[in-house]
């Protein structure tokens, strides 16, 4: 891609260049919270750890898993996560 | 720094194979080439000029740029690293004043001025400057990754009325700024909601965000100065939870300059400088004023016109008195007049075949503005196309006459509009029932008539306004003329 490298910011910069991060929630009442599994080894032991800890404290969770840990995981996938979750944690180990 | 390439003392030339004199003097290089030292600096062909010892091919154009050359051939003569002298074309007195003998360029004419440097090309140096200069730009650089693509980057940055926008490089707004004699650091005003400061600078941004051209600049500008006046009360039309944003109607030579589109699809898609001028004003508001649909605009449903809505008047027939001219701005100047619209609504009547029945009809349709038992609650425009306005003026009846009898044909008896009559809660309060009540505010302001549209088709278009207007000292549609 032949890219420019720099933009110039058309707004009224009262905002910092780099973007901030989402607020985590102050709560998990009522929410739900996507496992998702990248599909690296021993990732899965990891996620049901994290379920176990979710479903004590009475918060509900959603396990989703890649179909290949080499490539992204597919729209669709990412598009349900959305839908029907409103966290997620996704496991990366090794 | 210095460029090394280049003979500390010494001559350098610039030159193009592509100019007729920078070949007429091919031997003249080739003898000061002899005499030395010299450096041919060639812009189009690596091998021009031919024996040549130093021919430096600049189709980047930096050394071009660098030694601010505007013609070709440049003779630039250095000592000890500096530029002392220089001459531009052909001409064998400067050129044995500066090079000596050897540049006598004996059987050559006395004189021939040369080429423009292809530095200098429109939209190339403008390129050189954001590559190799200094810009001048003020508002803060954002960088994008180099696998990253820039248009991506506007959206996840929120700049972006959901649309792609043209991404603001500093060579494209440079060339936008090229458009409008006004400093880049111009404050043209405060941007509502968050009441920003907008210079030139952010205007330009935004236009090639917008996809604009550089000519549609004086336009631009235009309609942001008419959409800052207090009267137009941006700031309430933005955050209203009705239909309306700005509507943008061009009148005069500055419309048909850029080709703005007043005939066939007048309000629809198609014509760029129709879409993008109409864009640019929103996408200021959004990213300069902050006004954010679903944040500050809360509109309950919106409508497609706040993406962009404009178009110019169709001022081709000489017994028509444009728009401009009726809210006062002189014969011939460009202007721009801002309204509240809230969408298009079609208007049929394929029927009336005097200006009589057809202003009838067209208060029938009138009516629907807002709802039909409401008045005053807001203006509009009435977009007549070719055919319906034929009717009209083969009746004799120019724009003042029309007006007069459309505001009498609105006119309607307070009891059928009541709270509740006809069956409906909607309407006026019950004092008006003995009344009879204007639909509208008094002309010219209670519908603004344009003429617009394609040759065929009874068709006119109504274009709502807002209920913000009802006060007239406080909000109404806003005329300007457009400064070149």
């Amino acid at each position: 891609m032949n890219s420019p490298t720099k933009l110039r910011d058309p707004t009224a910069e009262s905002s910092p260049v780099r973007r901030a991060r989402l607020a985590p929630p102050s709560s998990l009442d009522g929410k739900t919270v996507a496992l998702m599994d990248i599909g690296k080894s021993r990732g899965a032991e990891f996620i049901d750890r994290l379920e176990g800890h979710f479903k004590k404290a009475g918060v509900a969770t959603r396990r989703y898993a890649k179909p290949t840990n080499t490539k992204v995981a597919p729209t669709a996938l990412m598009q349900q996560i959305a839908a029907e979750n409103q966290l997620a944690v996704i496991a990366l180990s090794d | 720094m210095p460029d090394t390439l280049l003979p500390r003392d010494g001559l350098v030339i610039v030159a193009k194979r592509d100019c007729p004199t920078c070949v007429l003097v091919e031997p003249v290089m080739q003898s000061l080439d002899r005499a030395g030292p010299l450096a041919v600096v060639s812009q189009d062909d690596p091998t021009f000029p031919s024996g040549v010892r130093s021919v430096l091919y600049d189709d980047a154009l930096e050394r071009s740029f660098r030694l601010n050359i505007e013609a070709v051939p440049t003779l630039i003569r250095f000592k000890d690293g500096r530029e002392v002298e220089r001459t531009v074309g052909w001409q064998r007195q400067e050129w044995m004043r500066l090079a000596g003998d050897a540049a006598e360029g004996k059987g050559l004419p006395d004189w021939q001025p040369g080429c423009g440097s292809k530095s200098v090309e429109p939209g190339v140096h403008e390129a050189l400057i954001a590559r190799y200069g200094d810009p001048g730009l003020k508002s803060r650089e954002i960088a994008v990754g180099n696998w990253d693509d820039p248009m991506e980057a506007c959206f996840e940055r929120g700049w972006t009325d959901g649309l792609p926008v043209v991404p603001p490089t500093d060579e494209r707004i440079l060339r936008m700024l090229g458009g409008t004699e006004r400093k880049p650091d111009e404050v043209v005003g405060l941007i509502p909601p968050n009441l920003a400061p907008c210079t030139v600078e952010k205007v330009a941004i935004n236009a090639v965000m917008a996809g604009c051209k550089p000519e549609y600049m004086p336009v631009v500008l235009g309609v942001l100065e008419a959409a800052l006046d207090p009267l137009f009360v941006l700031h309430g039309l933005l955050c209203t939870t009705h239909f309306s944003g700005p509507l943008v109607i061009i009148n005069g030579p500055a419309a048909r300059a850029i080709g703005m589109n007043s005939g066939v699809n007048a309000l629809g898609q198609g014509n760029r400088a129709n879409a993008t001028i109409g864009r640019a004003l929103q996408l200021i508001v959004r990213n300069v004023g902050g006004g954010m649909p679903g944040a500050i605009d809360r509109a309950t449903l919106g409508n497609p016109g706040k993406y962009t809505f404009c178009f110019a008047e169709d001022e081709s027939d000489p017994d028509w008195e444009p728009l401009s001219v009726r809210r006062g701005v002189a014969p011939g100047k460009s202007a721009v007049t801002l309204f509240h619209g809230e969408g298009v609504h079609g208007f049929i009547d394929q029927k009336s075949r005097t200006p009589e029945e057809l202003v009838r009809s067209l208060a029938m349709g009138l009516f629907g503005v807002g709802h039909p038992k409401l008045c005053d609650a807001g203006n509009a425009v009435l977009v007549l196309s070719p055919e319906h306005y034929k009717i009209f003026k083969d009746g004799g009846w120019n724009r003042r006459r029309i007006e007069d009898e459309l505001f009498q044909a609105l006119k309607r008896p307070g009891r059928d509009l009541v709270w509740g009559a006809q069956g409906v809660p909607e309407g006026l309060p019950p004092k008006y029932a003995d009344q009879v009540v204007d639909k509208f505010q008094p002309m010219p302001d209670g519908v603004l008539i344009v003429r617009a549209g394609g040759e065929a088709g009874l068709f006119s278009a109504i274009i709502g306004g807002w209920p913000g207007q009802r006060v007239r000292e406080e909000c109404q549609a806003v005329t300007r003329e457009i400064r070149p």
